[in-house]
């Protein structure tokens, strides 16, 4: 099951990444090598292996529900490549709806 | 045109009633400053960790529980990955596919009619919420808030097929959501706010057909009537569609309740790809038996229950004792007055009515005027002994509600108290005295004249005589003319 390179070109897409032709085509084989490898992995018996989503097995820990200081908002609004100082938040693009 | 039939799945979002954020530390709070309640961990900035608050997930295992839900021993948390300005992380933590928290549970929804059905729901979930976009007019740009970035969210399914069959349904379905979030305080409820959000998808098909329509979801409900009023929109708009040679497109759909309809926001065509995969810096949830037998043996008495309790303890109707469920504190209200009392139905009966029509020109819930329990108990009290009518209660109670003073406090000071029957025949007297054209029919045979003459004596009264006293001394008065 191999990758195409319009396949490689959608994952860009979702990634917010712009490839160039030659990056495309770098990648493709890159990430087919790559599932080569799974392929391999695939290959052994995992029949009574249940899914494992973590390695090691530890217990979650659970934090109290106490509140703690935020940040100071001036601090919070300096990261912002821009910000709108009077709404006090960070400016995007302007997005109709929800 | 064929006959078409409206199926409904629901889609719940409740912000979780707790002191902190989900993950951090952060006060989880409605309102203030914007961007005034944020840290690395819920503004996704680089190297920051989230740590599961335990409260949130507490109040979820304990929804579960009440909706009759299977817990999962074992459940996880996933990354659901895309691109949006109110979520800086670029990807929301959520729990997806056959581990979260709560699976096939049930709510039964009871119709105006009092049959009952159960609503089969597939999945209770927490993730967390995302920020907020503030839409500036003009600026060309919009402004994040991240303050509810974070903040801890349950989502709530119902199973396919839908077990909704009407507008209505799914309106009762919602109603009874709250009422259960209410009473286990894990939510305040508040649709207006947006802290307890309902996503009905509406299709609709031919009656008999073996498959389901396409369907659409359904945004900015902002309170159970639009709820109601946009899947009836909405069902009506898909007909419209089909029957018109078009066929309805998946997509999601915002509602506008001053113009009453709806409006596309987004195609759905295209299956968005979020990428789940699990949650590599949070570790499962593995949930202790004992520790869930614990809070199922915690969980209060619920709507459902109560409503059942309350009709057959007090003998109240049972679309009085569903209304009277639907808070927690009205309900309370309701059995701290009736405790003790001769007649409950008459008490439910002043809540429901009076006091509920009171509370509501205050924008209050009717438990929370300052008419306590004990005050309606003794006005009801009153009633009963003779000492007022019913008339003259009604204006006892608003002069309550204003002033937060007793029943008796308020006839005394009034003078309200049952006129002697004496005094009504004094007054009865007068009226068939200026009267003799009246009189006179009603010795002719025409009954229906006395009531202009009972109609006169309460007037002359101003209401505090009882009727029964105007009706045996009119009479009475009428065969001695
Ligand atoms: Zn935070």
């Amino acid at each position: 099951m191999a990758l195409t390179r319009e396949e490689v070109g959608r994952v860009a897409v979702l990634a917010r990444l712009a490839l160039t032709h030659d990056e495309t085509d770098r990648l493709t084989h890159h990430l087919n090598d790559l599932l080569g490898q799974f392929a391999h992995l695939q290959e052994l018996d995992t029949e009574d292996v249940p899914p494992t989503s973590h390695a090691v097995p530890v217990q979650a820990t659970l934090r109290e529900d106490v509140a703690r200081p935020s940040l100071p908002r001036e601090a919070v609004l300096a990261n912002g490549p821009q910000v709108d100082p009077e709404a006090g938040g960070f400016i995007v693009p302007q997005v109709i709806g929800e | 045109m064929p006959e078409y039939e409206t199926r409904v799945g629901m889609e719940c979002h409740a912000e979780l009633l707790t002191e902190s954020k989900m993950f951090c530390g952060c006060r989880n709070e409605f309102g203030g400053e914007p961007n005034s309640r944020t840290c690395p961990v819920c503004l996704g900035l680089p190297g920051s960790l989230p740590v599961m608050n335990k409260k949130a997930v507490e109040h979820v295992v304990r929804t579960a529980l009440a909706l009759n839900c299977t817990i999962s021993l074992h459940s996880i948390f996933h990354r659901k990955n895309y691109f949006y300005p109110d979520l800086p992380k670029g990807y929301q933590i959520s729990q997806y596919g056959n581990t979260p928290i709560g699976t096939n549970g049930w709510l039964e929804i009871e119709r105006a009619d009092g049959t009952t059905k159960r609503i089969r729901i597939t999945r209770v979930h927490l993730e967390e919420d995302t920020g907020k976009l503030i839409h500036s007019d003009g600026a060309g740009y919009s402004v994040v808030d991240y303050n509810r970035s974070g903040v801890p969210l349950m989502e709530i399914v119902t199973d396919f097929p839908p077990d909704i069959e009407s507008a209505e349904e799914a309106r009762l379905y919602a109603e009874t959501l709250r009422s259960v979030l209410l009473y286990l305080q894990v939510s305040d409820g508040k649709m207006e706010q947006g802290s307890l959000r309902a996503e009905p998808n509406p299709s609709v098909r031919p009656v008999g057909s073996d498959t389901f329509g396409v369907k659409t979801e359904l945004k900015n409900l902002n309170s159970f009537r639009s709820v109601q009023r946009g899947i009836e929109y909405e069902a009506k708009r898909q007909i419209e569609v089909i029957e018109g040679g078009g066929r309805v497109v998946q997509e999601t759909r915002g509602w506008d309740d001053d113009k009453g309809v709806s409006f596309s926001q987004r195609s759905k065509e295209v299956e968005q790809e979020y990428r789940y995969f699990p949650e590599p810096d949070l570790i499962p949830l593995d949930f202790d038996v004992k520790w869930l037998d614990s809070l199922r043996e915690s969980l209060p008495e619920l709507p459902n229950e109560k409503k059942r309790r309350l009709a057959e303890q007090y003998g109240l109707p049972a679309s009085d004792a569903a209304q009277l469920v639907l808070e927690r504190e009205t309900a309370d209200f309701f059995e701290a007055a009736a405790k003790g009392a001769k007649d409950p139905k008459a008490i439910a009966n002043w809540m429901l009515g009076d006091l509920a029509r009171l509370a509501n020109a205050e924008s209050v819930p009717v438990h929370a005027t300052q008419v306590t329990p004990g005050a309606l108990a003794g006005m009801v009290g009153l009633i009963e002994s003779g000492a007022i009518t019913g008339k003259i209660a009604k204006s006892v109670l608003e002069e309550m509600v204003a002033t937060g003073k007793t029943a008796a406090q308020v006839v005394e000071e009034k003078g309200l108290t049952v006129s002697g029957a004496d005094e009504v025949a004094g007054i009865v007297a007068n009226v068939v005295a200026a009267n003799p054209d009246v009189v006179a029919k009603i010795k002719a045979g025409n009954d229906k004249s006395i009531g202009f003459l009972v109609g006169q004596v309460m007037k002359e009264s101003k209401g505090r005589a009882k009727p029964d006293d105007v009706n045996r001394l009119l009479k009475d008065e009428i065969a001695k003319q």
